[in-house]
């Protein structure tokens, strides 16, 4: 394996507290040395000057659709997708065909990835068999074979015994539950957020307490078992603050925001685009105003991309119909960076709920540039002005609200394990 | 000026209302001809785009096509893509295809027309969709209001019903807000929604509070599934509370009308007195329909043409 100097660029290690312009030297696949003016020879230079270099991005929410629905994506292509945005390590939910909810579907899902992913694939299997709500899985097999988390994700389980008994044993094994809070009958036929903009839409709202009420629950049930629950996707103000009190309180609480949910209000869905739709929807300039507080004080400790790709023609239909979701890997980073941008997170802090947190959350190695860690790290420009063409992206699917938007700040390149996989210029390194 | 679709009154200023309505005038004139027929349309193909089946907008817009000498093709379509059949965009590029002047679409989802109207050459004309708007409905209800009262600016409206899911509610409100009059809503507060007030409008769940003082109370059909528990506990609840009568109108003005989109619940929404004579103008309010269907198609479609040629 070869040496890679990253020259010059502006070293952020939020597991460090470290910000300064040094070289970063990687050897046999680890972080050998960060300094400056390390010796360049016998290495592959990267030039970063006026660029940042951080630990690859660690992505806790995603739909790579392999196996069953490798028309969306599969793990090749999510894979690509991921290192063209700067995620070295995406964690794929259940919801595939079959449901990872076996050993045999998890360890086919890491073999694909070994074979065809250049981003570290690591499964989140289901919590209850079938995604049904009813009867847990084998989560000890389950993560014996490698999985690293447990969630039911848009299938919320709606029975508070089953959850309480799925907190109580994933416990046991020390693996935390994800949870897509949203209650199934409060919800409703609802397609946007519910207020004036749904109202003015005529589409069927779902209102915030639908999130709101299910992240009650869940906290009492957290603090019931001491189980660790993870808050996927919180899109609430109600929800920002219920987290915030019940971690002060002791509860074993951990969350995430999506870019979508801190940038985009409801009033992107006002011409119709299924593009906009997603579950939890967009909420209101209140709730996106909370998000970025809850992110920027730490109470939502992780940026998720909730990665969703679906078919063109699956999207190209009646709001009420089209599937909830949309790509987030090529865009999440410059799409994030709008909260540097105003002044409300530092590029340091940013890169810790992009890396570090949700590394540990997982209790991964990863999130770190500390010499002998594993080199995962991306280099990122931040002012690198270009025009998102979902067409000319890695994903298999185009589903994306940033379609012909003008982006500004990108993965220029990305290294996993040692090894440069993407480049911005060059695209994709792997066969 | 009037854009190139008409997809809802919420898109349109005051002078493109005041447009269509003084064109509707003239128009109204053909329908009291022996011959009810001009050629200003004549050799234009329009197109009734219709994925939820409604005889009487259906009707009324062939009608107002045949008035105006264009060929007018009926085209029914089920809903689409649930059932895996050709999806509404497809559908609409087929028929765009066929170089139609204007495309007519009622649909039960919200937005759909719009989303047809981004991928047609053709002008669309919203004739209803889901619970967003229905704006020949509400042309029609201000056609007929400015000809009882002569006047829309600094009346009081008072609109009745399900708000919730009603799209003539929403396009009614635009209507008559941005031609000056005000606009209470009253309904059942479970079927009142989220956020209204934002459209500029008052609303109520009492009715003798939202009538109180009206120029026009406008009634609103209610499905009955939507009495059957889940909003409303039951069709006598409702009809107790919200139904109009001649005893409830005693609180609005002494002059005010009556006004329904039909079909009409008789005595659920509306009692069999009221419905059948004034103050109730509903028959007018079919009639009138015509007429601004005429001004509307003929706005879009004709205008490239000398109007009344030949």
């Amino acid at each position: 394996m070869g040496r890679i100097l990253i020259r010059g660029g502006r070293i952020l290690d939020p597991a460090a507290s470290r910000d300064e312009v040094a070289d970063v030297l990687i050897e046999d696949g680890k972080i050998a040395a960060i300094g400056a003016g390390l010796d360049a020879s016998g290495t592959t230079a990267i030039d970063a000057a006026g660029c940042w270099v951080a630990p690859g991005f660690v992505d806790l929410h995603t739909h790579l659709r392999e196996p069953g629905q490798e028309y969306k994506e599969d793990i090749a292509s999510g894979g690509r997708s991921a290192v063209a945005g700067g995620f070295t390590t995406v964690c794929c939910m259940a919801n595939t065909h079959p449901v990872n909810d076996d050993p045999a579907v998890t360890d086919y899902i890491l073999d694909r990835a070994r074979q065809d992913s250049p981003a570290r694939v690591l499964p989140i299997a289901a919590a209850t068999r079938g995604l049904e709500g009813r009867v847990m899985t084998e989560m000890s097999a389950l993560q014996k074979a490698g999985a690293v988390a447990f969630s039911d994700d848009g299938r919320t389980l709606m029975d508070g015994a089953v959850m309480r008994r799925v907190l109580e044993y994933a416990r046991m094994i020390g693996a935390p539950v994800s949870v897509h809070a949203e209650d199934r009958h409060l919800v409703g036929q609802g397609v946007v957020n519910e207020g004036a903009v749904s109202t003015r839409l005529g589409l069927p709202g779902s209102p915030a307490a639908a999130e709101t009420v299910l992240v009650a629950r869940d906290l009492l049930l957290a603090e019931l078992t001491g189980g660790h629950l993870h808050v996927a996707h919180v899109s609430t103000a109600g929800s920002v603050d219920l987290i915030r009190a019940a971690r002060e309180r002791g509860v074993h609480v951990t969350a995430e925001v999506t870019p979508h949910h801190l940038t985009l209000t409801d009033e992107a869905a006002l011409g119709y685009d299924t593009n906009t739709k997603m579950a939890p929807p967009l909420r209101s300039a209140s709730d996106v105003r909370a998000c970025r507080q809850g992110l920027v004080d730490g109470v939502l400790d992780a940026i998720a991309t909730d990665h969703a790709p679906h078919a063109p023609h699956e999207k190209d239909v009646e709001f009420t119909a089209a599937p909830p979701g949309v790509l987030g890997f090529e865009t999440a980073f410059p799409v994030v960076m709008d909260l540097v941008r105003t002044g409300e997170i530092t590029p340091l802090e940013l890169m810790r709920r992009l890396s570090t947190t949700p590394a540990r959350i997982l209790r991964l190695r990863s999130g770190t540039l500390a010499v002998g860690a594993e080199a995962d790290v991306v280099v990122l420009d931040p002012d690198r002005e270009w025009v998102y063409d979902p067409m000319k992206g890695w994903s298999k699917s185009h589903n994306s609200p940033w379609a012909g938007k003008t982006m500004r700040g990108r993965a220029v390149a990305t290294i996993v394990a040692g090894r440069l996989v993407y480049d911005a210029d060059r695209g994709m390194l792997v066969p | 000026m009037i854009g190139r679709d008409l997809l809802g009154i919420e898109d349109l200023g005051r002078d493109d209302l005041e447009r269509i309505l003084e064109t509707a005038r003239h128009m109204q004139e053909v329908g009291l001809r022996d011959v009810k027929r001009v050629p200003t349309l004549r050799g234009r193909t329009i197109i009734n785009l219709f994925f939820e089946s409604s005889t009487r907008t259906r009707t009324s817009f062939e009608i107002a096509g045949k008035r105006l000498s264009a060929d007018v093709i009926n085209f029914s379509a089920e809903s689409s893509s649930l059932s895996k059949s050709e999806s509404i965009l497809d559908t609409a590029r087929t028929l765009d295809a066929m170089a139609p002047d204007a495309v007519i679409v009622r649909h039960k989802v919200a937005g759909v027309p719009k989303r047809i109207a981004d991928v047609l050459d053709a002008p669309v004309i919203n004739a209803g969709d889901g619970a967003h708007e229905h704006p020949t409905q509400a042309l029609l209800d201000l056609f007929t209001v400015l000809q009882e009262k002569g006047r829309i600016d600094g009346l009081t409206v008072t609109i009745v019903g399900d708000i919730l899911h009603s799209r003539v509610a929403r396009s009614n409100v635009y209507g008559f807000r941005k031609l000056g009059a005000d606009v209470r809503v009253v309904g059942p507060p479970t079927l009142l929604p989220a956020g209204v007030e934002a459209l500029g409008v008052k609303a109520y769940s009492s009715l003798r509070e939202g009538i109180e003082g009206a120029d026009v109370v406008m009634a609103l059909r209610i499905q009955n599934e939507r009495l059957e528990g889940a909003y409303v506990p039951s069709v006598r609840e409702y009809s107790a509370a919200w139904g109009l009568d001649r005893a409830k109108l005693r609180f609005a003005k002494e002059d005010a009308i009556v006004m329904h989109p039909g079909p009409i619940n008789r005595g659920v929404e509306i009692s069999h007195d009221l419905a059948d004579r004034r103050p109730s103008v509903i028959l007018d309010q079919v009639r009138n329909g015509v007429a601004v269907r005429m001004a509307v198609l003929y706005l879009l479609t004709g205008r490239a043409q000398p109007a009344y040629g030949d």
